[in-house]
């Protein structure tokens, strides 16, 4: 395995903080590329700001590192335009749930063909330690010194009510599980969201050990087609981190999805515009 | 025959605008050019609106303030447009209201001759048409056209009232001065509209992709992508907001489509990080800032110039851009393929300046595609690999692929990088190279800009200067103060920024003539040129400049 990720390798020093789990994100996106013998040119990976968004830096692939918050705006007009590229937005709580939460409840409507995986874990680390939208109410961040008072945004029952067709936890603690989801998630022809549980092992909302005693996988049983049984899962975020895939449909009609099927899925770069004649008599 | 100017006025939902319509391409049949404009209110039913027409020989593509014949469907529009009728015009209203008032109940006349109020528009159309001296056939076949899907008996019952408005003005008129537009043999050129223009414009010009939120008066340009699909061939998509809608054309673009955006002032405050971001990201990018008088929601139909400043100064941090401003549709038909080639070439934001007088006007103006050519940018290849997206070039310009073209990597970083894209904190050496490459593009794009149009007759006494929508109101008012013994020149810009070249003054008073409330334009070339101005015209109501307005206001203050 580490031969073939070797593709995905780059010589990019790493701004992360040593030992986070963003790593293991990093390794294990890599190693679903490879799996499903993706190249570094098939694939675009967008990104907005903060530390999940700087992950494209350290892959070798196609990126755009945007704004913050926007991510999943741009990846939608790449995805536009090319429906060829594999287009993955890496993105994290307050990026894609909070500064980008309008972006986030449209695009689940929208479903363009973008995988989307947020690096959540419940805190702002590039700013240094604030509450983000995945916070738990009464937990102390660098500006509530007294405890948050809003309760989370729970973005997997969000995702499954706005319609969303594939809604996954994963766990960083468990690497081969969150294999199996992004490559789930990468071959899903709509929009995926894989909310990723990352502890910050810098700023330390919870203990290690707290996150452990707190991720399970989906029960065997659980049915990923059964919308209202998906729901109540994803609502049971109290005490426990159910992690795996919670709900999965069909994606069609993915966005733009006619509109390239028209154009045989040539990228708008190939595209001619209007010709001379034709545009000649619609200007009559 | 002269020029003759007509309002219609009415309540949202009378038929103001189809009686406009119907007026304008029976009036083209005929054989003349039409200029028509549109102002109303904010609402969807009801207020007090106006479709004014003005009919000549040869184009006269400006609004003029002063009507021939004012045609108020209710009493309050008399009464709100009353005021517009010259001294010896003509106004057609319900009841009469003073010596140049015709009454015509035209509710009576529609139930009479046709059995329904509801045919009340047709009537007034007839009585127009009879008051305008028109070839009353033309205008009821184009009525019968419109009313053809409706069924047999909409398209009688219309053609009864319009019969009995036409013969009821053509017996009410008959000691009167009225118009006269005989049928002559000319083909008037094309009846265009800027917005319009610009959407076609745009689709010539190689644009795959539209994103936009719906906001007036920008909304028509999105609306023409949708309703003309199978023509254009533009991929469109309505967003949730403005900042998704730069951001999803920059990551078309950036994905090597030629794609654009188009907003209100509101939503070109929620893109302006957007458009820093094309700025430093080196994408092309078009948006198209259709202006209403702001500041906030403003006077959302209504028409102003009032975001020049904005539009040079938008996007944080220092990045090129290009901002151009057509005043008629053949200027935006050009200059809408100028800017996405501009924007490929120079990687970087284009935006052009319209307003919501040029999203709702008509103008009869041919325009001839074939005098612009699209030249498309992109590098087919990689020269010297490894690439680098943001290689350092003398003029700036680094080639740019399109991710998924080829197994060279395109890496786009809205941080401040290096030249292969990645993040970079090396201040002594890449950061400022990489602004002094961004900016040397000024230089190259410089070139592109022609010198400002400029029409000032030798010992001229006065010039105005003005930009945008307000060309053809600056000729009109040059003339008329030519004619009145002032000597006046016009200088008049469709390129802002870079900022074009001036021809060398000679000392004439210089007048600066904008459709806002601060003299924008004003401190904008004296930044720029250490110019002067002995004073401004600004017209802040919401209505568009004209050129009897121009030359009352340079007349007072000379």
């Amino acid at each position: 395995m580490s031969d073939n990720s070797n593709l995905f390798d780059i010589d990019v020093p790493s701004q992360w903080c040593p030992g986070c789990p963003n790593f293991t994100i990093l390794e294990t996106l890599k190693k679903s590329f490879t799996a499903l013998g993706l190249k570094p040119q098939d694939i675009c990976l967008v990104s907005g700001i903060g530390q999940a968004a700087k992950l494209p830096h350290y892959i070798k692939c196609n990126f755009f590192n945007g704004l913050h918050g926007r991510a999943l705006p741009v990846a939608t007009g790449v995805a536009a335009a090319n429906p060829m590229l594999k287009t993955v937005v890496t993105t994290g709580d307050g990026d894609c749930y909070g500064e980008g939460g309008n972006h986030f409840l449209h695009a689940m409507r929208r479903n363009p063909d973008i995988t989307l995986i947020v690096h959540n874990n419940e805190i702002y680390a590039l700013t240094k330690g604030q509450a983000s939208p995945t916070t738990r109410s009464g937990e102390v961040r660098a500006l509530n010194p007294q405890g948050t008072t809003a309760p989370p945004f729970n973005p997997l029952a969000a995702a499954i009510i706005s319609g969303c067709t594939f809604v996954a936890r994963g766990f960083t603690g468990d690497s081969a599980q969150l294999a199996e989801l992004f490559q789930a998630a990468l071959t899903h022809e709509g929009l995926s969201l894989v909310d990723v549980v990352q502890p910050c092992i810098t700023w330390k909302p919870h203990p290690l050990q707290w996150y452990k005693d707190r991720a399970k996988r989906l029960p065997d049983d659980h049915d990923p087609q059964d919308r209202a049984s998906a729901l109540a899962m994803a609502m049971e975020m109290e005490e426990t981190f159910y992690t795996g895939l919670y709900y999965r449909a069909d994606p069609s009609p993915a966005f733009a999805g006619s509109c390239h099927e028209q154009r045989a899925y040539l990228p708008m770069a190939e595209q001619q515009g209007l010709s001379l004649e034709k545009t000649r008599a619609l200007l009559q | 025959m002269g020029e003759w100017s007509i309002a219609a006025a009415g309540t949202a939902g009378q038929g103001v605008q189809t009686i406009g319509e119907v007026i304008t391409v029976a009036a083209r049949k005929q054989g003349y050019a039409v200029f028509s404009w549109k102002e109303y209110e904010s609402r969807i039913r009801g207020g007090q609106n106006s479709y004014r027409i003005r009919v000549s020989e040869d184009p006269k593509n400006a609004p003029v303030e002063r009507m021939d014949i004012v045609l108020a469907l209710n009493m309050e529009a008399a009464e709100k447009y009353g005021f517009l009728v010259k001294r010896d015009g003509l106004l057609l209203a319900p009841e009469s209201s003073n010596k140049n008032a015709l009454a015509m109940d035209f509710q009576a006349l529609a139930n009479e001759s046709a059995g329904k109020k509801i045919f009340a528009n047709a009537a007034a159309a007839g009585a127009l048409a009879a008051a305008m001296g028109m070839n009353p056939q033309g205008v009821k076949s184009e009525l019968a056209a419109r009313f053809t899907e409706k069924g047999a008996e909409s398209v009688a019952g219309n053609e009864s009232a319009f019969q009995a408005g036409y013969d009821h003005a053509m017996a009410l008129c008959k000691e009167r001065r009225t118009p006269s537009i005989p049928d002559r043999d000319q083909r008037p050129e094309a009846l265009t509209n800027v917005h319009e223009a610009i959407a076609i414009g745009a689709a010539y010009a190689g644009c795959r992709a539209i994103f936009a939120y719906p906001m007036t008066p920008s909304t028509n340009i999105i609306g023409q992508m949708a309703a003309r699909w199978e023509d254009l061939g533009v991929f469109w998509e309505q967003v949730e907001d403005e900042i998704a809608a730069i951001n999803m054309a920059i990551g078309a673009s950036y994905a090597g489509a030629r794609a654009m955006t188009a907003t209100s002032g509101g939503g070109f405050s929620l893109m302006a990080e957007g458009i820093s971001l094309a700025g430093m990201t080196e994408t092309p990018l078009v948006i198209v800032l259709a202006q209403r008088p702001g500041p906030a929601t403003g006077l959302p139909t209504r028409t102003a110039q009032g975001d020049l400043q904005f539009a040079l100064n938008a996007g944080h941090g220092e990045f090129p851009k290009i901002v151009l401003a057509p005043s008629d549709p053949k200027e935006a038909f050009h200059l809408t393929v100028k800017a996405f080639n501009m924007a490929d070439k120079y990687q970087a934001p284009v935006i052009i300046l319209t307003d919501q007088h040029l999203s709702d006007a008509h103008f009869t103006q041919d325009i001839h595609p074939e005098e612009s050519e699209p030249e498309y940018h992109l590098a087919r290849d990689c020269e010297n690999p490894p690439y680098r997206r943001y290689a350092i070039t003398r003029e700036g310009i680094s080639p740019r692929m399109y991710p998924g073209q080829s197994e060279h990597l395109v890496c786009a970083d809205s941080d401040e990088h290096d030249e292969s894209g990645h993040i970079t904190e090396d201040l002594f050496n890449t950061a400022p190279a990489m602004a002094e490459k961004r900016l040397r593009k000024i230089k190259a794009m410089e070139r592109e800009i022609p010198e400002a149009f400029t029409h000032v007759p030798s010992k001229s006494e006065i010039i105005l200067m003005g930009w945008g929508s307000s060309g053809n109101a600056l000729f009109e008012a040059a003339e008329q103060l030519t004619q009145e013994g002032r000597r006046t020149g016009v200088i008049h810009f469709t390129h802002l920024w870079p900022f074009p070249e001036l021809p060398p003054l000679q000392g004439e008073k210089l007048f600066s003539v904008e459709n806002c409330a601060f003299p924008q334009l004003a401190r904008l070339v004296r930044q720029e040129t250490g110019l002067s101005f002995t004073g401004s015209v600004l017209r802040y109501d919401g209505l568009p400049l004209t050129g009897t307005y121009i030359r009352d206001l340079i007349l007072e203050s000379l």
